[in-house]
């Protein structure tokens, strides 16, 4: 008993210790951000690695996302009467939580990932000693394009799944389970604010600050040859959803 | 000139550097000769201040690198070319694109220029017409030689090459190694080069130091370190000796 608690505080322990470390790298990041030159050659480069990989994955998650929240609030509205309400959960829950959740959890997988694999590699490989050896930064080269184009990118992919999955429930509200289209989509309409999507893209952004962060994090410590990049890609992708759903949970708390 | 003195690294328990000391001297070849494992590429790392030394320092035209953060310490190595011992290629970027790397990055050469020298340093290590090539598509050895045509690529005033020959054919050594001198002698450039090749050593050097046990134990020119009577260089050179009959 004593051993497990033990094992648990020196998780814990190990956590804080790594988002510390992050902190600095955030900080080291945004500094090498602001001096010239700015590298959007680099930085084109990486929004269109990051969205065309991940596109086809949101679209389907975030289409059966809204499909089954369709279904699943339909049964439950249906005992009191309520059907027509089926658009705006739906709506709501896609734009304020679901879309920004899963699309970052989706692109941790495709993108993050990535992120830690290939950087990992180019540290066991010497390539990361090549580059300070030329003079070159590697966090400018590196991880400031990945961390911008993450921040530009998953907002974008989150207004993607925003709209599929608000398509999806349609289709299954009004087309499959024949709800009133007219009164689906008025009270729509009626209440679902701007403001919603609006705290759902800034929820969006900092995920994707979050997961790229990490993902070049973990790449960029890389030790141990070819397991270590494994070790690492693996890691990033736990330690970024578990940091994003924590971040989620912060982030509502103060928005809405 | 590069000068050395007293520098100590140890990784955890391992003492790998023990009080090394040495002198480079500025448009010659120094070779750095030494046993497997003794620490020979991380002398070199410290040279161009990839890792920072326990004790001791490195001074490179009287300032001492192991000292210089940020924008002095990346001044001082933009006077740097070095091929590391696998090459340490850019495996997300063709041949060409890693030669042209450094003049992309710190010239302000037109396209058609930078294609031009690296046309030409590829052809200078034996690989022309190879620029579309990806790195993880050529053997060991190309993928050295291509290092080294990186290494070269924007004429630096030192060069740093850790085992420029080993897993080279005879021939494409002999050729490494000519272009060694070649260059070194056309543009009065630094040469600081590690090998465990005997024969490659007294080809190329000027000056040939002994790395063992963490401490440099003769130095010379190739004529003096051949009459060494350190137990140690005798050991190698006479194992070296016999590969060549
Ligand atoms: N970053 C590091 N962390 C820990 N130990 C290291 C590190 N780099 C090198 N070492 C250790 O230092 C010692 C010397 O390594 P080095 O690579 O300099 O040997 P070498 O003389 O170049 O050998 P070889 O001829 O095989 O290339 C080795 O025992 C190695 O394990
Ligand atoms: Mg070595």
């Amino acid at each position: 008993m004593l051993k497990a608690i033990n094992a648990v505080g020196e998780g814990v322990a190990g956590y804080l210790r790594e988002m510390g470390r992050m902190f600095l790298l955030l900080l080291n990041t945004i500094r090498w951000s602001l001096y010239p030159p700015f590298r959007f050659d680099l930085l084109f480069q990486q929004m269109e690695r990051v969205g065309v990989k991940s596109i086809l994955v949101v679209v389907l998650t975030g289409a059966f996302t809204g499909m089954v929240m369709g279904l699943q609030t339909f049964y439950a509205t249906r005992k009191f009467g309520a059907e027509t309400m089926v658009g705006v959960t739906v709506a709501l829950a896609m734009t304020r939580e679901l879309g920004p959740v899963l699309t970052s959890i989706m692109v941790t997988g495709r993108a993050g990932s990535a992120m830690a694999a290939e950087i990992g590699t180019m540290r066991v490989t010497e390539q990361i000693d090549a580059l300070f050896a030329m003079a070159v930064n590697p966090i400018k080269y590196l991880i400031v394009p990945r961390v911008m184009a993450s921040i530009v990118v998953v907002p974008i992919l989150t207004i993607i799944a925003d709209f599929v999955g608000i398509v999806g429930g349609y289709f299954v509200g009004v087309i499959i389970l024949r709800i009133n289209a007219g009164a689906y989509v008025a009270n729509m309409e009626k209440y679902v604010d701007l403001d919603d999507i609006y705290n759902g893209l800034i929820k969006a952004a900092v995920f994707g600050l979050i997961l790229s962060l990490v993902g070049c994090y973990k790449g960029f410590t890389t030790t141990g040859g070819a397991e270590g990049v494994g070790k690492a890609t693996t890691q990033s992708v736990v330690l970024a959803a578990v940091t994003i759903l924590m971040a989620d949970y912060i982030l509502t708390a103060v928005m809405f | 000139m590069i000068e050395i003195k007293g520098l100590h690294k140890t990784f955890g328990e391992q003492k790998v550097l023990d009080g090394v000391a040495l002198q480079i001297d500025k448009g010659r070849t120094t070779v750095i000769l030494g046993g497997s494992g003794v620490g020979k590429s991380v002398l070199l790392k410290h040279i161009i201040g990839l890792l920072r030394p326990d004790r001791g320092e490195i001074r490179i035209e009287g300032l001492d690198i192991t000292r210089l953060e940020g924008k002095d310490l990346n001044e001082m190595r933009k006077k740097f070319g070095m091929l590391f011992q696998e090459a340490a290629l850019f495996d997300s970027m063709t041949v060409g694109a890693n030669v042209a790397f450094p003049l992309r990055e710190h010239t302000k050469l037109k396209e058609k220029e930078i294609k031009e020298i690296v046309a030409q340093k590829l052809e200078q290590v034996g690989l022309e017409g190879l620029e579309e090539k990806m790195p993880a598509e050529l053997s060991g050895g190309m993928k050295r030689r291509v290092g080294l045509a990186r290494a070269l690529s924007l004429d630096p005033e030192i060069v740093l090459v850790d085992e420029p020959t080993s897993g080279l054919d005879p021939v494409m050594a002999e050729a490494i190694e000519e272009l060694i001198i070649e260059t070194q002698r056309r543009l009065g450039e630094t040469f600081v080069v590690i090998t465990h090749d005997i024969h490659t050593a007294f080809h190329i050097g000027h000056k040939i130091a002994m790395l063992h046990d963490g401490r440099i134990v003769e130095e010379g020119s190739p004529k003096a370190f051949r009459r060494s009577s350190n137990p140690v260089v005798q050991a190698f050179l006479a194992r070296g000796e016999e590969k060549e009959v």
